[in-house]
């Protein structure tokens, strides 16, 4: 028994791509069989992913980064040249994995009852599970075309599923921009990976983080490093690149809407990734100002979507603007953390500038309450669509009365977004005010009234979708399906845990993962000591 | 185990304890209701009591009443109509121009690192 869990613990990282990988294959050939058993069939895939990901969590969060090199277990070194593809999962990426699996298990489970009355699931599905090994992928690898690979597949089947309802004109036109805007991103990040490649002769991260360190931040560097943050932050959703954003998350199922925060987050573990480690040893120093970049994109994302979010009509736009305001609060905070160390003394590092960790630390922290948060209120929206058929806010009300669980996870959405306590977007934000505070008050000013103005957004579609009077077109509305509420309940259930216990999360989650993500000193560890 | 589990959230220059707060918070609300007590006792509910005044005018059926999301902030949409319009124009909704706003930003940053 210990033998079989020692050689699963050992395959893991691959085990987490080839699971979904497989049920993906698989379920068009199952779905011929039982429409029924395709979909638990899925939801067990994801299920049996999820356990791969917590089993690998334990193990890298015990006994730190695991490399898993594909192929051969004979050496990946070779006249100082990396031979192999391999996955390199240090307490970050297997943080960034938790999340993605979550999302993935929940927006599942939710499809369940949610997607029930469509045709063509076994394509959803498909897709679904395509795009969940997509997110995962990016998540692990270690390698730059490997996750350009990743970044594609997860493109390609978002695109998708974001067109999936194709009886709807605006769904299609979403999708067509979506893959436009992904394509373009992919391709002028397929660019860059080529002047590292031409330049140093790898694709592995850490060869190149090593080799850009030796080589002191050559021009082509430069250029690489203008176009993996242009590419990754469009991808991720920041401002004024955002605008992919509300129409592909107001266009998806509600379902793959909650997947897509994912792989928007997915692409701004990318650019962290990228900057912390592949430009890791450059970057910190004082000269090297590119925190600041991510602190401005960070400010304009935040302001720009509160406000646009304000104006919003219609239910799952408003959510799509609310979350691209949450991105820059981790744009913000990793921003920070950077900006702190670059202007600081010379002596001063990443670990031994306190405010610089708790930045980083809110930044992650966020990245999870964020995925919670608006994942929660993408699935509330949904359920209000599956009982109604309708998103605009102006012609929805008084649904408390038909809805009560549905309105009080809205209510448990709406407070932790805004920041409130003891949700959880209150612990994460307040690491983020305090910090940037200490790099320039104003930072702080802005991220508190960007959070007042999500409060002020949320209470108002609380107002407008469930109290107010009873409406005769909605007098025969009823409550969504149980598994639907138990979708719910799970993400509900993390936000309050999240929130009253949020010194064992960040202990046990988040510093794990910032200390890897600002140590690349640990990431590039194998490169001299072997495989 | 449960020593790891009440900690103290650390944030830097603070902390930040929720199970404290909401015991605050119980507190409180046992205090308010217990105050409550000692309030009005003729409370009759259904009654002209519960009724809205609204200056003798006649009320308006209720379904007409819900006040619609687009009336809502509306002294707060309208003092920033300009920052808000100017934002309208740039959402256009066409993908060319979010391509475009993909190339304005990477030649910012081309000239940003470039100086670097």
């Amino acid at each position: 028994m210990s033998a079989i869990m020692d050689m699963l613990l050992a395959h893991a990282p691959a085990l987490i791509i080839a699971v979904p990988l497989l049920g993906a294959f698989l379920t068009p050939l199952i779905s011929r069989v039982s429409e029924k058993g395709r979909n638990i069939f899925a939801i067990l895939i994801v299920g049996i992913t999820a356990l791969f990901v917590f089993l690998l969590a334990s193990d890298v969060l015990a006994n730190g980064t695991v490399t898993y090199v594909f192929g051969s277990t004979a050496e990946t070194v070779r006249q100082s040249t990396v031979i192999r593809i391999l996955f390199e999962v240090d307490a970050l990426s297997i943080f960034m994995a938790i999340i993605g699996v979550i999302l993935s298990f929940v927006a599942v489970f939710y499809s369940y009852a949610f997607m029930k009355e469509n045709t063509g699931l076994d394509k959803y599905y498909t897709l679904l599970l395509l795009m969940t090994t997509g997110m995962l992928g990016m998540m692990l690898t270690g390698d730059l075309f490997n996750f350009f690979v990743f970044l594609e597949i997860t493109s390609i089947a978002s695109a998708a599923l974001v067109a999936f309802w194709t009886n709807k004109v605006k769904a299609v036109e979403a999708g067509f921009k979506y893959i436009v805007i992904s394509t373009i991103g992919a391709l002028f990040f397929l660019f860059a990976i080529a002047l590292l490649y031409g330049q140093y002769d790898a694709l592995n991260m850490a060869k190149i983080a090593q080799s850009i360190g030796l080589s002191g931040f050559t021009f082509l560097d430069k250029i690489a490093l203008v176009i993996f943050i242009a590419a990754l932050a469009m991808k991720g959703g920041l401002a004024p690149m955002h605008m992919w954003i509300p129409d592909a998350y107001g266009r998806a199922p509600a379902s793959i809407s909650l997947l897509l925060v994912g792989a928007t987050q997915a692409s701004l573990y990318g650019l962290f990734r990228i900057v912390f480690t592949v430009y890791g040893d450059v970057l910190t120093l004082p000269s090297v100002s590119v925190g600041w970049i991510l602190v401005l994109l960070g400010l304009v994302t935040m302001l720009v979507g509160v406000i646009m979010a304000i104006i919003q009509t219609d239910f799952k736009r408003l959510i799509g603007y609310a979350a691209v305001a949450e991105l820059g609060y981790m744009a913000l905070a990793v921003g920070t953390g950077l900006t702190i160390v670059a202007t600081a003394d010379p002596m001063i590092t990443l670990e031994s500038a306190p405010f610089a960790m708790k930045a980083i630390n809110g930044g992650l922290f966020h990245i999870i309450n964020d995925a919670l948060d608006v994942g929660l209120l993408f699935l509330v929206a949904g359920a209000v669509y599956y009982a109604t058929k309708e998103t605009s806010l102006n012609k929805l009300g008084g649904l408390a009365r038909n809805m009560k669980y549905t309105t009080v996870f809205f209510i448990i959405g709406l407070l932790a977004v805004a920041g409130l306590p003891p949700f959880n977007g209150f612990a994460s934000k307040l690491l983020i005010y305090e910090s940037t505070y200490q790099l320039n008050p104003i930072l702080a000013i802005v991220a508190i009234l960007s959070s007042i103005l999500l409060l002020a957004i949320f209470v108002k579609v609380l107002h407008a979708v469930f109290l107010g009077p009873s409406l005769p077109q909605y007098k025969q509305v009823r409550e969504v399906p149980k598994s639907m509420l138990v979708a719910m309940a799970v993400i509900a259930g993390l936000i309050i845990v999240f929130g009253l216990f949020p010194q064992v999360i960040v202990t046990q989650l988040i510093e794990p993962a910032a200390n890897a993500l600002v140590n690349n000193g640990a990431y590039l560890q194998w490169l001299t000591g072997g495989l | 185990m449960i020593d790891m589990i009440l900690e103290t959230f650390e944030t830097g220059t603070g902390f930040w304890h929720p199970l404290v707060w909401i015991t605050v918070f119980v507190i409180i609300f046992l205090l308010v209701y217990i105050i409550r007590g000692f309030g009005e006792k003729k409370y009759k509910k259904g009654t002209g009591q519960t009724q809205a005044f609204l200056s003798g005018n006649k009320e308006y059926d209720k379904q007409l009443m819900h006040v619609q999301s687009s009336n809502l902030y509306w002294g707060w949409t309208e003092s920033l109509k300009w920052v808000i319009d100017l934002l309208k124009k740039m959402h256009t909704g066409i993908v060319n121009d979010y391509v475009l706003w993909f190339v304005i930003v990477m030649g910012l940053l081309l000239v940003f690192v470039g100086l670097m």
